[in-house]
Formats: C-alpha cells, sequence, structure tokens
C-alpha cells in the first residue's frame, strides 16, 4: 500500500490491484462502523485506490492504516443483488464478434459470472462492475453515443456497468434491465453500491 | 397572494438553489455541489437572520429578478451587482425589505461572477439526499431557475434572532492567487511543468462552470505516457487533461476520475476562484 497525501484533509491509499483495493475498503468500512476510525467525510473506492477525504490529520492516518491486517476479501461475503437482463443491446454483434461467440451467446457469457461493484462514478448509482474475465475487455466505442438509454447494460474494458438514467456514453450496450438503479427516496439511493455481489439473469424474450 | 414563495421574473444566464452541499454520498457517484462562495452565503444568511445552512440563489454574471408573493426580507451579496426594488434603487450587501408583489432586480456582476440572494427563511425547495442544492452535474436538486417558476420559502426567522448589518468584503482581485499542495500525481509532470505551473499566469476560460475552472496558458508536460485508472476527487483538485490545461475542480466537479492531479487548492481560496470572471488572471502559489 502506499498513501498519497491529496491537498490538506485527505489521503489517497493506492494498492497493487483490484481485489486488494477491495479488501481494503471493506475493512475501511468495518472499522468505521466499529468507531475505529477516525472522522471521515467520504470514503471513495475507485480502481486501485480509496480515497479518504475530509479527515482531521490524514498523514497520522496514513501511518496508522500501514499498520493494520487486512484478511483478504471472502468472494461470499456482502449482500447479492439480482438484476434481470434482456440481452437485446445494439451492440451485442460487435461485442459477439470481439468475444468469438455467436451473439444469442454473450446474455449466457454475461449472465453466468458473478460480479461486484468495484466502484461508483460517472453518474449517480453508476457502478463499474469487476468480474468478468479478462478475455471479455472489451474496448470503448470510437464514437460515444449523445444518448444512452436508462437501463442500458454496458461493457467497456473489464467493466460492466448500467446507466442509471439517459446520459452520453462510450460503453457497449449489449441489453436492458427494468431495475430501478437510483431512486433518491431509497435508502442507500443506489441499486449497486461499492463492495456488493451482482448477479445478472437472462430474461426470455 | 400572500403565500410564503416567490416568482422568477427573469432568471438570468443561470440561476440555481445552493446550501452548503450534498456530503456523504461520493461512493454513490454524487458531487458534494453546494454554493461556490460560502462566504458570501455566510454573510447574506446572516443579514437576514437565517441560519448559515438556509438554502439561497446563486446568480451567474446577469442576476436574475423575482417577484415575492410575500412581504420578506433579502440580502444581496457575492459578486457586486446593482440592486433595485420595483425600479428603486436598493442597497447590495445589506437587508432590504421587499413588499409582496413588488420586484427585486439583481443586475449584472460589476465585478465577480455569482450573486447571492438570501430571503429571510430560506428557499425551501425539497431537499435531496440532505441538501436543496442544485447539482448540475448529475442533475439532483431543483432544477436550475427558469422565468415563471415558483419556488416556496421557509418560515420567517424570528424577529428577535440576531441581526448584523452589512459586513466589509473584499472583492475580486484582479489577480487570483491561489495556494496550492503539490500531489497526489505530481510525478506524472516534468520538473519543467511544475516550475511552469507555479510562475505562470493562468486565464480563466469562458467554458468554465460549476464543474470547474477551467484555465488557459502554457501546458503542463507529463513526465509519463499512459492513463491513470479512475481515482477519488476532492473539491480544488487541479486535474489537468491531456492537452495539458488545468482545470480546478469546482464544488460540482465528478466525484472519480482518471486524468492526473497535479495539486490541489486550499479550500478557502476556492470562493476567489469561483468569483474569477473568463479573462480574469490566476497564478498558483506552493501554499503554507
Amino acid at each position: 500500500m502506499r498513501a498519497l497525501e491529496v491537498g490538506e484533509a485527505a489521503l489517497l491509499l493506492e494498492f497493487e490491484d483490484g481485489e486488494e483495493t477491495r479488501a481494503f475498503h471493506a475493512e475501511l468500512l468495518r472499522r468505521r462502523a466499529a468507531g475505529a476510525l477516525p472522522p471521515v467525510r467520504e470514503i471513495v473506492p475507485a480502481a486501485r485506490t480509496v480515497l479518504l477525504d475530509g479527515v482531521a490529520d490524514p498523514g497520522r492516518l496514513a501511518v496508522e492504516a500501514a499498520r493494520w491486517e487486512v484478511p483478504p476479501l471472502d468472494p461470499r461475503e456482502g449482500p447479492v443483488v439480482e438484476v434481470p437482463v434482456r440481452y437485446d443491446g445494439p451492440d451485442l454483434a460487435e461485442v459477439a464478434a470481439l468475444w468469438g461467440v455467436a451473439p444469442g451467446e454473450v446474455g449466457r457469457v454475461h449472465a453466468g459470472v458473478e460480479y461486484r461493484v468495484a466502484f461508483c462514478g460517472f453518474a449517480p448509482g453508476f457502478g463499474y462492475l469487476t468480474g468478468l474475465p479478462e478475455r471479455y475487455a472489451v474496448p470503448r466505442r470510437a464514437t460515444p453515443r449523445t444518448a444512452v438509454p436508462a437501463g442500458s447494460v454496458a461493457l467497456a474494458g473489464p467493466y460492466t456497468g448500467v446507466y442509471p438514467r439517459a446520459s452520453p456514453g462510450g460503453w457497449q450496450l449489449i441489453g436492458t434491465t427494468d431495475a430501478v438503479l437510483w431512486d433518491t427516496a431509497r435508502e442507500p439511493a443506489a441499486l449497486l453500491t461499492p463492495g456488493s455481489r451482482v448477479r445478472f439473469t437472462e430474461e426470455g424474450v | 397572494m400572500r403565500d410564503r414563495a416567490f416568482a422568477v421574473v427573469r432568471a438570468g444566464a443561470l440561476t440555481t438553489v445552493q446550501d452548503r452541499g450534498r456530503f456523504g454520498h461520493a461512493h454513490l457517484g454524487v458531487p458534494r455541489s453546494g454554493a461556490l462562495d460560502p462566504y458570501a452565503v455566510a454573510l447574506v444568511n446572516r443579514l437576514v437572520g437565517n441560519d448559515g445552512g438556509a438554502a439561497v440563489l446563486e446568480t451567474t454574471l446577469t442576476g436574475c429578478a423575482v417577484r415575492p408573493r410575500c412581504a420578506v426580507t433579502v440580502a444581496v451579496g457575492g459578486a457586486p451587482c446593482p440592486v433595485t426594488v420595483d425600479g428603486r434603487p436598493a442597497p447590495w450587501g445589506a437587508a432590504v425589505r421587499v413588499e409582496a408583489g413588488a420586484v427585486l432586480e439583481v443586475g449584472t456582476a460589476v465585478r465577480g461572477v455569482r450573486s447571492y440572494v438570501a430571503f429571510a427563511g430560506g428557499v425551501a425547495a425539497d431537499p435531496v439526499l440532505g441538501s436543496r442544492s442544485t447539482d448540475l452535474l448529475s442533475g439532483l436538486g431543483p432544477a436550475p431557475l427558469v422565468d415563471g417558476a415558483v419556488l416556496p420559502l421557509g418560515a420567517a426567522p424570528p424577529p428577535d434572532a440576531p441581526h448584523y448589518e452589512g459586513a466589509p468584503w473584499r472583492g475580486v482581485p484582479d489577480e487570483v492567487v491561489l495556494r496550492v499542495r503539490f500531489g497526489p500525481r505530481d510525478d506524472w509532470f516534468t520538473a519543467g511543468a511544475l516550475r511552469t505551473l507555479t510562475t505562470s499566469t493562468y486565464v480563466v476560460s469562458a467554458a468554465s462552470n460549476r464543474v470547474g475552472l477551467r484555465l488557459e496558458g502554457p501546458p503542463l508536460e507529463r513526465a509519463r505516457a499512459g492513463e491513470l485508472p479512475s481515482e477519488g476527487m476532492v473539491l480544488g483538485a487541479v486535474q489537468v487533461p491531456p492537452d495539458g490545461h488545468p482545470v480546478v475542480f469546482l464544488a460540482d466537479h465528478p466525484t472519480t476520475g482518471g486524468y492526473p492531479v497535479v495539486c490541489v487548492v486550499r479550500e478557502p481560496d476556492l470562493a476567489a476562484a469561483a468569483q474569477a470572471a473568463p479573462g480574469a488572471r490566476v497564478r498558483f502559489v506552493r501554499g503554507r
């Protein structure tokens, strides 16, 4: 782990890989729930870092955090969210070609994996989901779409994501879900929160 | 009509509802948002007897005009601008009584960018995730004002609430100096680029908004190629996209981002940054 101070009141903890990042993020949440973490306003996990923002003494926390024993993440730990999907996206054929499978097979492959929400960003409730094996990584579209409909299930790089609301976007669209990804009247507002496990289920057409 | 509300007569270029912002949801991709000049907001709220967390209007360059449906005490502060009530001059930076049906006109900023209008009782738009702030990046909170819209006001503070007279305001200097701390990704830039950053004068671009203050000037050269995996972003982060032109992140900034952050501006300096109009000069100094 490497600790980088960010401004006067934040700390960026950097890790070797996503797995280690996830495990440390879980440890931070455990310690905060147990009252064993100094007050912190935001804990923001990302690809290989966790940002702690609104910390009184980032330098001191960095020294303390370096001494923690962090258990590896149990793959069965955390709530499971099921997201039903119709695999009918406009980029299905393109993704099938990149994967070397028939278009009808994309859904089977995609729904056959258990995912974990690595981090959120881009828009409220947009989760970056990891779990898809590396050989299924796909590039972003050369030209982003100006409007991607809400509920679009999409792929980019090693990640899977679902657009919580209509927005521009450059990810490859493989399907659609009616699941409500973001609802400010709900607690938490996001269906997919960092650390959650996610299963996509293939809906019949 | 005597209900506690006001109608928007002229929305101006961009007028939004703002309070202290939306905290604790960054991990879900929710920006903090909130007023860009919190010191001006604290002052106008005090002038009308409000708690500092009351929601106000934030205008952008061209002000706005509103017609309260009830008699209400207001105060206009932030970027200095002409203020009138039913066409008659009224003071800026002081409590002003506006009768029901009268039009409060907040004119174009003489200096700076963002003026603030506090109403006694605050703007009582529905809070979202604990805040009434309009978040332009993700569309949370009340929509930006449009002509004809009607917004509710909160209950007036008790008459014995602490009363303040106008306080001095330092105004927007010709050249904004921002204190920064290098990192977390200063090692992605050449030593020459870091020198350039702290010795050059940058100019505020017209493309600036509540998300970021975009700056034009000598580009910052990278010491490393390649892409940085997305990481959490803080208020005041100075992100440098591939074109080398720094962007200072303001309240509606994305919570994660993939361009390296060369340095972070100290939070107390960001109000002046947000009041720097297009064309204003900005300098970065390594701050204590």
